[in-house]
């Protein structure tokens, strides 16, 4: 099972009748270190509602009264826990147990870091699907950009935000705005269109650009014998890269080879051309093609 | 006349990385405990978004929601992109990333249909 996978087990704190309400320091420090840990937990009170039971598996925990939980039914999957006699991160332990016993999902180690669109701002340019040099993009049977191999995605690479001439990408975990949701301002667009000037920054179209300085590497490679200098011209272009749009070096030495990113820049061309044809043909005439006839 | 419901109110703890202050969503949850009020918190609502949990459906499914999170853009489209769309009308969310926790409860615990002073 992967990361996206799996149902968290989520724990309920019963205060109900059949029961004693828990010391709010406590309910506190037990709700915390359950959700440090990656539990969802609810708590149901008199005069207001919790989200209903969703098929995932439940730990209803609470100081019953004698001992003696009341009936829970109707819930699916219910373990329960009296807390009398237990410290509140008792209640850590119990619900660690039940997750291992119901095959709950566990929680990992990882930053949930992916693009989210804006759609109200989309434009459906295509410019995030060109770019993104690790096919995290791809566009719906309604011709639709969409973020479709999330997993792909460079932890703490914002690239593709900084590229979106209309500021349409999000990455939440972000630590600065625009990108991390924050509303955007007619400033932040103008200062996010001088970033992605890419035509500035590299003198042109980014793969053309990649292309050109390779046959220019090439060129002097040939002509002076010098394989040290184009190295260092490499790594010059590509820490100027990184600090323009803030990519993280870990991703810059992940980056494919220049002769990759060619294939995979003329594979996102001819997707977007094929879909843009078949588009035309197939309209009005059939039912949306599947993901497959698109050829995605 | 019956009094209107009050929403239902859901807390993210943003577990997986460190960008909501930790004194406020500390506050945020300690005053949840404190009072008597029903409520739900996950551990993180990128992280459900990244595995469209169906959960998240069930946490807003009763119209009128209070979600104590980071910035609105972003949780409205964290549910877009898990498949889950907010509703149009009766959802609030408050910024625990750029609110002080004393705003943020506030305008968990004002009355229903009463938003606080932003």
């Amino acid at each position: 099972m992967n990361k996206t996978e799996g149902k968290n087990l989520r724990v309920v704190f019963y205060e109900g009748p059949g029961s004693a309400p828990l010391a709010s320091e406590d309910r506190f420090r037990a709700i915390s270190s359950l959700l440090q840990n990656g539990f969802e937990v609810s708590r149901p009170a008199a005069d207001g509602s919790v989200a209903p039971a969703d098929g995932a598996p439940l730990l209803m925990v609470g100081l019953f009264d004698g001992g003696r939980s009341p009936a829970f039914d109707g819930a699916g999957e219910v373990h329960v826990r009296d807390l009398h006699g237990l410290a509140p991160e008792a209640v850590l332990g119990a619900a660690r147990e039940v997750r291992e016993k119901s095959g709950a999902r566990k929680l990992e180690a990882w930053k949930p870091w992916f693009p989210v669109i804006d759609y109200d701002r989309c434009t459906n340019c295509m410019q995030c699907l060109t770019f993104c040099l690790f096919e995290v993009y791809g566009v719906d049977r309604n011709d639709k950009i969409t973020v479709q191999t999330q997993s792909n995605c460079k932890t703490d690479c914002p690239a593709c935000s900084r590229v979106c001439p209309e500021v349409a990408i999000l990455f939440p975990k972000y630590k600065k705005g625009p990108i991390n949701g924050d509303v955007v301002k007619a400033d932040d667009v103008k200062r996010e269109a001088m970033k992605i000037d890419i035509s500035a920054l590299l003198g042109g179209d980014l793969y053309a650009s990649l292309r050109d300085r390779q046959q220019a590497a090439r060129q002097r490679f040939s002509t002076e014998r010098d394989e040290s200098r184009a190295l260092l011209e490499r790594k010059r272009c590509l820490k100027e890269l990184g600090k323009e749009l803030d990519i993280p070096d870990e991703v810059l030495m992940s980056l494919p080879s220049v002769g990759d990113i060619q294939e995979r820049a003329e594979r996102a061309r001819s997707k977007l051309a094929s879909r843009q044809a078949r588009s035309q043909t197939v309209k009005d005439t059939k039912p949306a093609p599947t993901d497959r006839e698109w050829g995605i | 006349m019956n009094a209107p419901t009050p929403p239902r109110i859901l807390y993210c703890n943003c577990s997986y990385a460190q960008v909501v202050p930790k004194e406020v969503k500390e506050e945020v949850l300690r005053k949840l405990c404190e009072s008597g009020v029903a409520f739900d918190a996950v551990a993180d609502l990128c992280d459900m978004s990244a595995r469209k949990d169906p959960a998240l459906a069930k946490l807003v499914d009763s119209g009128a929601v209070r979600i104590a999170a980071c910035y609105p853009r972003a949780v409205r489209w964290l549910f877009h992109a898990a498949g889950t769309p907010l509703p149009k009308n009766g959802v609030e969310v408050l910024n625990m990333r750029e609110e002080s926790a004393a705003a943020v409860v506030g305008a968990l615990f004002a009355a229903p249909g009463k938003q606080a002073a932003s």
